[in-house]
């Protein structure tokens, strides 16, 4: 399956990743080659069988319902760009 | 034309768990902003999620309580957007495989007709921080305390057909969960959020109108508001040749009006798919079995219980048993007083119009179940009157006393039923009142039992209503008609 | 004293032949000295280090030290260390320090080891020359023209050069042994599950495994032992008992049977690798080892599989990366669109932005069903393969690259690097655990031997690589280093 121009522009979209026109092209190239490769995986007979998510066939432990962490606001805010008063500073979101 | 409307409710409940979904952050209501948003919360480099036992017991449970098929297996998928208050950039949440399968829930209709909405499934997943646009200068706060509180979204069938009837299956539905005590019900803090699926189609066509979704309508009253302006948005819509779009919508409860939220993106793309970091859940029949043993008793059981052990009618068993609360005030005052139709209706009556006019919820009467219960204890054994009865409930309400026996005792309220104090009392009454004595004598036989009404008011009015208005009642009978 | 092996140092600190101080302090003098030229490192914590060797060197004066107590290690920077700038080899989180240890930091704080810093990398664990580092390439010790390979390539320079006795490592298609190959020292990627991930940066969550690098086998058993086991915190690491990797080395290998898999020998096998493999296998055959041709035969599709899966896990992995709680935030952002899509487009490099959009468009809408769906299924095909060689044989070789080391700056197409990948990629898809052990060269370049065992069988793959290297001394050799220019 090939990739598209307008294909990288919503992947990059998607992703919110500031792709402009001239980067999307140069990522036409390199990712068609890279799905190309990956073309290898259509012609294989799969059918019946499982898709595999994890390598191990284990099962999800579940946790004891305590609340035990503390609060480490400051440190966690250590390596925040913009803070005030404790809340995390994004442009002003319209809803 | 006659139209039909159509409704399904995607509910999202938050778990009434100590910690999150998949930390160990505790999930308190109202903390400083950003104190309850541990590492994993917050979605620092290199963490991982562990599934919170209790989280999983309560959808389990909750699935038994609405006879839901729970699937041996259930998988956490990722929800990927972008958005400030979702942390990871994805929301943890279950798609393909989710924890509850199909199940029913019982309304009641006014008419007190049940109804079976059918539930699509219900699965688990994080709920998101909160944005704060004030006083931050034009930019936007980030709180995340509130990111992966365990939140439970209840999707039902489109088998509503009217506000009435989306607002008595949100009713149930919050009926059920804070029954079973898996979440605190609390809409104004936003512990049950519904967004509201809502269609029309000419009466008699089988094929579902393009629906619009009504985001987080967090009231009863709201959810009706907002379907009738919606479904009278899409039918005026529809008769002025426009078409429905699908969209959101949200609901200004001011304005009384839907309107559809701005979204400048296209169509959303969430590229679900399973979460590495989480392996599938499988829950085998004895965790299953073991869950159905701690349900309690649901609020059709209680009904049902109501009505055939305590003989109580339908309306009042259904009333009863609307909440957990209630259900638990009725029962905790019936097994003080002894009898359930005493207890019923002054828990329908007298209290119940105490509590809407203070606005206060039964879990926060000032009068406990157990003081009501005495108090009628003594209605029960004769010791007071109706009358008095309010009177000692009135004391009670404003804390003038502790049990019901120190205020009859304090006030001298109890009943008089020694046959000569009150024949004495009565005839009192008649020599006071000589002239209507002789109206009486000379009424018409028919009217008389009406004019007797005046002598067992003055009767009770010497007994400073102490008095056993039966007894009062015979006997001035008796000796008015001594004197014809 | 750099030439010491972990388990030689271990026992010169137990005897007293030197303080963990005086270790560390020949290991940082020799980081500042032959480092400029290798980039090897990111961040060098020196005081931290001199502190913690101190505070080793007191447990062992009251007698409380454990063997690993007071031994100098390095992380790559993908683990993170709190307080320490943890970078991930990534523009975006260049002022990024770690509110935490990760798990294995945590126990191998505990067991008394020093870190000496963190080792660069490929940006986000992505490639396999660690060149895409926001830090800058790191240089192979044996020749400095040459990458030391990817993505552990700081971790794997680092010890071959002797600027630390050992360090960790993630592999998530071969970034501890292909690295470990090309600087001829010897690395271990564990059983998925084996070792805890929590706290190592994610780059494909069902993939990634924490591992140890160092000179021997020997090394890597002490470094599991102290590394290893369930953590509480990482749902998918494993409850299972953790045998103590060092007690098993010495089994005799008399009935061995090891498996070739013929699609490991074929086109593209650079033929001095191949040589320096057959005969490593030989010594083997003299040891009483039996060997056996095996096929797996969905090898081909390794790479693709691989390269639909990562990218899909890394994609939504690293939309944490919005500049808004850690990280690169861009200047002045208009909107918080704008500050996303600068922000990251600022933060990521080249291959990261790569995979991000390959991950992003292989699960659209549209699309899951032909790549996602179809990748996971090839994998259960590609698993299946393995477990079904283990049937016959006890343990599978072959070369751990198809290529010795390349010259820095000679792969401009990422499809031609992806296929350094080739024998490496399929054991992370099937999580089985896989040392490379040096074995010879090719020309001046280290050759790798890999051995691959079934899941949880680290003791034997220990033993196995152990008994190669009590024959040969291909681990005992040291590239010639000369101080900066």
């Amino acid at each position: 399956m090939a990739i598209e121009h307008a294909d990288v522009l919503r992947a990059a979209h998607l992703a919110r990743l500031g792709i402009d026109n001239t980067d999307a092209e140069r990522y036409v190239g390199d990712l068609s080659r890279i799905l190309d490769m990956v073309d290898a995986l259509s012609g294989i007979d799969t059918d019946g069988v499982k898709p595999l998510a994890h390598p191990l066939d284990a099962t999800q432990p579940l946790r004891a319902d305590e609340a035990i962490e503390p609060n480490r606001r400051d440190t966690y805010q250590e390596s925040a760009p913009a803070v005030a008063d404790g809340y995390y500073l994004v442009p002003r979101v319209v809803e | 034309m006659q139209w039909e409307t159509v409704i399904g409710l995607e509910v999202h409940v938050q778990l009434a768990t100590q910690s999150k979904i998949f930390s160990g952050a505790s999930t308190a209501y109202g903390a400083e902003p950003n104190t309850q948003a541990c590492a994993v919360d917050l979605g620092m480099p290199g963490v991982l999620p562990v599934v919170n036992e209790n989280a999983v017991a309560m959808a389990v449970r909750f699935g038994l309580a609405i006879g839901a098929e729970i699937p041996e297996v259930s998988i956490f998928e990722r929800k990927n957007y972008f958005y400030p208050d979702l942390p990871k950039g994805y929301q943890t949440s279950q798609m393909a495989q989710p924890i509850v399968g199909p199940g029913t829930i019982d309304i009641t209709l006014d008419d007190g007709t049940v109804n079976a909405v059918r539930i699509h499934h219900a699965h688990l997943e994080e709920d998101a921080g909160k944005s704060m646009h004030e006083s931050f200068h034009g930019m936007t706060g980030i709180d995340l305390n509130r990111a992966g509180t365990p939140l439970l979204e209840i999707v039902s069938e489109p088998d509503m057909r009217s506000a009435r009837e989306a607002s008595a299956y949100v009713r149930a539905l919050h009926a059920i969960v804070t029954y079973m005590g898996i979440s605190d019900g609390n809409m104004a803090e936003g512990s049950m959020r519904c967004d509201v699926n809502v269609s029309v189609r000419p009466k008699g066509q089988e094929a579902f109108g393009t629906r619009a979704e009504i985001k987080n309508v967090n009231s009863f009253r709201f959810i009706e508001q907002a379907i009738e302006c919606e479904v009278e948005r899409q039918i005026d819509l529809i008769e002025d040749g426009g078409k429905v779009v699908q969209e959101t919508r949200l609901f200004d409860p001011d304005l009384n009006e839907t309107r559809s939220m701005r979204t400048k993106e296209e169509a959303n793309d969430y590229r679900y798919f399973p979460c590495p970091d989480l392996l599938p859940m499988m829950l085998d029949d004895a965790y299953i079995e073991h869950q159905r043993s701690l349900l309690p008793e649901l609020p059709s059981e209680k009904r049902q219980r109501f009505e055939t052990a305590l003989g109580l009618s339908a309306y009042d068993a259904s009333v009863l048993a609307s909440s957990r609360a209630m259900a638990d005030y009725f029962e905790q005052a019936m097994q003080s007083c002894g009898d359930a139709k005493l207890a019923a209706n002054w828990v329908q009556g007298d209290l119940s119009a105490r509590l809407n006019k203070a606005g206060l919820d039964i879990s926060e009467s000032p009068v406990s179940a157990t003081q009501l219960g005495e108090l009628l204890a003594r209605i029960k054994d004769d010791t007071i009157n109706g009358k008095a009865a309010k009177q000692v409930f009135a004391d009670l309400w404003d804390c003038k006393g502790e049990t019901a026996d120190q205020i009859i005792e304090a006030r001298g309220l109890k009943q008089v039923t020694d046959t000569a104090a009150i024949e004495a009392i009565v005839d009192q009454v008649i020599t006071d009142n000589p002239v209507q004595v002789t109206q009486y004598r000379e009424a018409e036989p028919d009217k008389r039992g009406k004019m007797i009404g005046f002598f067992v008011g003055q009767a009770m009015k010497a007994s400073r209503g102490t008095a056993n208005p039966q007894q009062v009642n015979a006997l001035i009978k008796s000796k008015l008609d001594a004197l014809l | 004293m750099h030439d010491l092996t972990l388990a030689d140092i271990a026992k010169g600190l137990a005897r007293g032949d030197y303080s963990s101080r005086e270790l560390t302090q020949h290991y940082l003098s020799r980081i500042e000295s032959l480092d400029r030229r290798l980039n090897s490192f990111i961040t060098v914590t020196g005081e931290h280090a001199l502190a913690a060797a101190d505070a080793a060197d007191a447990a062992r004066q009251s007698g409380q030290a454990g063997i690993l107590a007071g031994v100098p290690l390095a992380y790559k920077d993908i683990f993170c260390t709190e307080g320490v700038r943890t970078s991930c080899g990534s523009r975006m989180l260049d002022s990024f320090k770690a509110p935490y240890d990760a798990t294995v930091v945590e126990k191998l704080k505990l067991a008394g080891t020093v870190s000496l810093g963190k080792t660069n990398m490929d940006e986000f664990a992505m490639g396999s020359s660690n060149e895409t580092s926001f830090y800058g390439p790191v240089r192979n010790p044996w020749n400095t023209d040459l990458v030391p390979g990817g993505s552990s390539g700081g971790s794997a320079a680092a010890v071959a050069a002797g600027l630390t006795p050992a360090a960790l490592g993630t592999d998530t298609g071969g970034s501890i042994r292909q690295p470990a190959a090309f600087c001829g020292i010897t690395g271990l990627k564990p059983t998925y599950g084996r070792v805890s991930r929590y706290g190592m940066v994610a780059y494909a969550s069902s993939l990634d495994q924490g591992g140890p690098m160092a000179r021997t086998a020997e090394d890597c058993a002490l470094l599991l032992n102290a590394m290893a086991g369930h953590d509480p915190r990482d749902s998918t690491s494993v409850a299972r008992a953790v045998p103590d990797y060092t007690q098993s080395l010495a089994e005799p290998l008399k009935g061995l049977k090891i498996g070739l898999p013929r699609e490991y020998f074929g086109e593209g096998l650079d033929g001095g690798v191949e040589t320096a493999v057959r005969d490593a296998i030989k010594v083997y055959e003299a040891l009483g080892a039996q060997v056996i041709d095996v096929s797996l035969p969905h090898t081909r599709l390794a790479i693709p599989t691989y390269y639909v899966i990562a990218p899909a896990e890394a994609s939504s992995n690293l939309s944490r990366y919005d500049g808004v709680r850690f990280g690169h935030r861009c200047d002045a952002p208009t909107d918080l669109m704008d500050l996303y899509k600068r922000s990251r487009v600022e933060g990521f490099g080249e291959e990261v932005k790569r995979r991000i959009l390959i991950g992003t468009h292989t699960l659209s809408e549209g699309f899951f069903d032909a790549y996602y769906k179809k990748a996971q299924q090839v994998r259960r095909l590609i698993r299946q393969d393995f477990l079904d060689a283990f049937d016959k044989v006890d343990v599978l070789m072959g070369p751990a690259a198809p290529t010795p080391a390349f010259e820095l700056g000679n792969q401009a197409d990422p499809v031609q690097m992806y296929l350094q990948d080739i024998y490496t990629i399929a054991i992370n898809l099937a999580g089985i655990p896989g040392i490379s052990v040096p074995a010879g060269f090719a020309g001046d370049r280290p050759v790798g031997l890999q051995i691959l065992a079934p899941h949880f069988s680290e003791a034997h793959l220990l033993n196995v690589a152990h008994a190669f290297q009590m024959q040969t001394d291909w681990h005992t050799r040291r590239p010639a280093l000369t101080a900066d220019e």
